[in-house]
């Protein structure tokens, strides 16, 4: 499948290939610096209790953003 | 520091840089959070170790020393944990600083250790890879080398050395292994050919940086890390301070940035998309998988501490558990302390005659050290607690859960285990706000944090509450009195939050902070790492309370007892000592500040109860025991709640403390900020010198505003509605 959807829109167990990266610069270079860059397998481990931030899964790795950061990752 | 990075880049066995300052040699330590660097750095320097501040800013500065094997001394600075160089957050500015040699006074390191995770080299080998082209000579410690085994991931040192360029070195910190190896290694390694880039840019994006780089080349940078520094500025929007003084240079990067654009490549990702491109090739023929290693155990401890219903449910035990060890298991230790200051008393006052030496002594020096010395039990503990939280890696997961919850007032996920900690003390709280990484949001964090009902504000509200609120039930299951005091304790968070709200919307208003955070596998904390953090933030604390605290104490004293009266014939001790108090300085303050109290529906007796507990609001209970003539007074103590509830207002002849009174009281004190030793921490925390007394004035003036005009609201909107 090469369905384009928003990392936010991903659900919990989805994954996906990340095609392109937009939105805040400090953001997006902290991102990039810890490996989310295009090409890269993610996985949406799962949502806070609170529904944000969400838990994603990178190079082996654990990492958390917001909401609003994960809208401007458009993986496929 | 330029004699240390001059060797152009590549310079077959360059010559041991000159050392200086008495021949150390000076290592700076880096890597990602997590990476077992700090236990690593415990490991090398023992309990050789000093912590301070670097100048001007809140960022740890934390150096240890060690002998090597030929017994040279080794100076070694731990730096921040980054994953990278970006110079994004202050701890991120600190360390690129110091690798350029370009941090006030920190000497320019002659050998950098980049300490990286041999279970997530892909991700450290980002920071290390961006060391490397500084062209310091650079030892990289492979470290965790026996859980990466245990996940199934075999790192080769030997082939990692031959790609980087650099002596690799395994080692296992929380064991101490390998430490020999790699001391050697720092040895050896300013002998050794200088690191370089081990990559290169597309041509037409390194032609397009060209300009840039020799910009900063002429500004005294290596070529190395000018090179670095070039591909760095492509992503970046901010002026970092160590370049803002280079003419040209933001018109040079814009350039820059179209050329490469116009090239065909996207500038803001650029570096980082090189970077992982070649580092993706150095794993690929470093990093064997030698098993499938299926749901890790942290996997599953998350699946429950992170889960839709337990996670919270865990959180709010846990929290409950810090809080009832705190006040259950520091009571004896307090005890202890104020039993050991009783007795130093005693025992002084029994070898000092009476007189003003043996009241400056035993009622200033001892009592008053004494009186914030009994904190320092429950500020242990707390700080026991948050380093087992933030060691093991829950802390992350806190932020996390919690983060939706303090984004409602501006604040970050990261704000709130420094604020529950006020619960106990504003002391350890304040100094925990470091975990915080927008300088905006800690200071947000600090400014509220008094508001929190600490533990010195119980005595005063168990005197009061005991005094004037009747122990009726409510509702059939709850007493007046408890509900009262949990309506203070609401009264203090709910405060603490909507001030916060109102600092982030406009003093320190700024952008929403992303929350990119790494939540790391769950680890036993080293016994060591833990009891070497608790006593550097312990004696940071004993520290003030042997200065500030000491002449505070000083000088109140002095204001109690000076001038001096006689007091009237046939008065007992208890009656001359509250005469004495009446006509001495702060007596006549406390009549001097009664015109603006009065409103309140304050006295002037009350008034020296303010105006003595400025310094330390328990003070409160034992000075109205003064007044009152009751001698040594506790909140627990019967006759000084009779004298309160006796006392008439001579002009009236009606009862000078009534319950609504009494609320205003507390009121006020929940709101006050009346602690001295917060007020050196604020200082200290906000940057230090007039800058830092600028913000704990700040925060002193705007918690009295929020105290008198609450206690005023109480008091007169009371007798408006009719209450007595």
């Amino acid at each position: 499948m090469s369905v384009r959807r928003a990392l936010s829109d991903l659900e919990a167990g989805a994954r996906g290939r990340v095609v392109e990266m937009s939105g805040d610069g400090e953001a997006l270079k902290r991102l990039m610096d810890m490996g989310l860059i295009r090409g890269t397998t993610v996985e949406v481990v799962r949502r806070a209790p609170l529904g944000d931030p969400i838990e994603v899964r990178l190079r082996g790795f654990m990492l958390t953003l917001r909401r609003t950061e994960a809208e401007h990752i458009t993986v496929e | 520091m330029d004699a240390v990075k001059a060797g152009p880049v590549p310079a077959p066995a360059a010559p041991p840089p000159a050392h200086r300052g008495g021949g150390a040699l000076h290592v700076a330590l880096i890597g990602n959070p997590n990476t077992g660097k700090s236990t690593l750095f415990n490991a090398l320097t023992g309990m050789r170790q000093r912590v301070g501040n670097y100048s001007g800013v809140t960022v740890e500065r934390v150096e240890g020393r060690y002998r090597d094997a030929a017994g040279n001394p080794v100076v070694v600075l731990d730096l921040p944990g980054t994953y990278s160089l970006s110079a994004a957050s202050p701890d991120e500015e600190i360390a690129l600083g110091v690798l350029l040699g370009r941090a006030p006074g920190v000497p320019a390191p002659d050998v950098v250790v980049v300490v990286v995770d041999a279970q997530n080299l892909e991700r450290n080998l980002f920071l290390a890879s961006q060391v490397l082209e500084l062209g310091v000579p650079t030892v990289i410690a492979l470290n965790q080398v026996d859980a990466a085994r245990a996940a199934g991931l075999q790192v080769d040192p030997i082939e990692l050395t031959l790609e980087l360029g650099a002596p690799v070195v395994a080692t296992v910190a929380t064991r101490g292994e390998g430490l020999d190896v790699l001391k050697h290694a720092v040895a050896q390694a300013p002998s050794l050919p200088r690191p370089e880039r081990l990559f290169s840019l597309p041509a037409d994006a390194a032609r397009a940086l060209h300009p840039v780089e020799a910009l900063l080349a002429a500004s005294g940078l290596a070529a190395g890390a000018a090179a670095m520094e070039s591909l760095r500025l492509l992503a970046v929007d901010h002026t970092d301070g160590h370049l803002a003084g280079i003419p040209g240079l933001a018109a040079a990067v814009a350039q820059a940035r179209a050329d490469v654009t116009g090239a065909g490549h996207a500038p803001r990702s650029l570096e980082a998309e090189v970077r992982y491109g070649w580092i993706a090739d150095v794993v690929e023929r470093t990093v064997t998988r030698v098993a499938e290693v299926g749901r890790t155990l942290t996997d599953r401890i998350d699946a429950v501490a992170l889960h839709r219903v337990w996670g919270p449910l865990l959180f709010v035990a846990l929290m409950g558990l810090v809080f009832q060890s705190i006040f259950t298991w520091a009571q004896p230790l307090m005890d202890a302390v104020e039993g050991l200051f009783n007795a130093l008393g005693g025992a002084v006052g029994a070898v000092v005659p009476p007189g003003d030496l043996h009241g400056l002594l035993v009622d200033g020096v001892i009592a008053g050290v004494g009186s914030v010395l009994v904190f320092l039990p429950q500020i242990v503990i707390l700080f026991l607690f948050i380093g087992f939280l933030e060691d093991t890696g829950y802390m992350a997961r806190a932020a996390f859960i919690m983060d939706r919850f303090m984004r409602s007032v501006g604040l970050h996920g990261r704000s709130f285990i420094p604020l529950l900690s006020g619960y106990a003390c504003a002391v350890p709280g304040i100094l925990s706000t470091r975990t915080i990484e927008s300088p905006k949001d800690r200071l947000a964090t600090i400014m509220v944090l008094p508001l929190m009902s600490c533990s010195a504000r119980i005595p005063i509200y168990t005197l009061l509450i005991g005094a004037f609120v009747p122990p009726v039930a409510l509702a059939g299951v709850f007493n007046l009195q408890g509900v009262t005091l949990l309506a203070m304790y609401l009264l203090g968070t709910l405060s603490a939050l909507g001030m916060a709200a109102v600092f982030k919307r406009t003093l320190l208003r700024g952008q929403a902070r992303p929350m990119i955070m790494e939540l790391p596998p769950y680890r036993i904390p080293s016994v060591k790492g833990l009891a070497l953090s608790v006593w550097h933030r312990a004696r940071l604390f004993l520290k003030k309370a042997g200065t500030v605290i000491l002449s505070l104490s000083i000088v109140l004293w002095g204001l109690a007892t000076y001038p001096k009266t006689s007091p009237t014939p046939g008065a007992t001790a208890d009656q001359a000592q509250e005469q004495q108090l009446a006509h001495s300085v702060l007596g006549r303050m406390g009549h001097a500040i009664e015109p603006a109290v009065r409103p309140l529906g304050y006295d002037w007796k009350i008034g020296v109860g303010i105006v003595a507990s400025f310094a330390a609001r328990e003070v409160f209970v034992s000075t109205m025991g003064t007044i009152y003539g009751v001698g040594a007074a506790d909140e627990q103590s019967g006759s000084l709640r009779q004298e309160l509830q006796h006392e008439r207002n001579p002009a009236t002849g009606r009862p000078a403390y009534t319950p609504l009174i009494a609320v205003g009281l507390m009121v006020f004190y929940v709101f006050a900020m009346m602690c001295m030793s917060t007020g050196a921490v604020t200082i200290r925390e906000t940057g230090g010198g007039w800058k830092g007394v600028r913000w704990a004035a700040f925060q002193f003036g705007y918690m009295l505003a929020l105290a008198y005009v609450s206690a005023f609201l109480v008091y007169q909107g009371g007798r408006l509605l009719g209450f007595t």
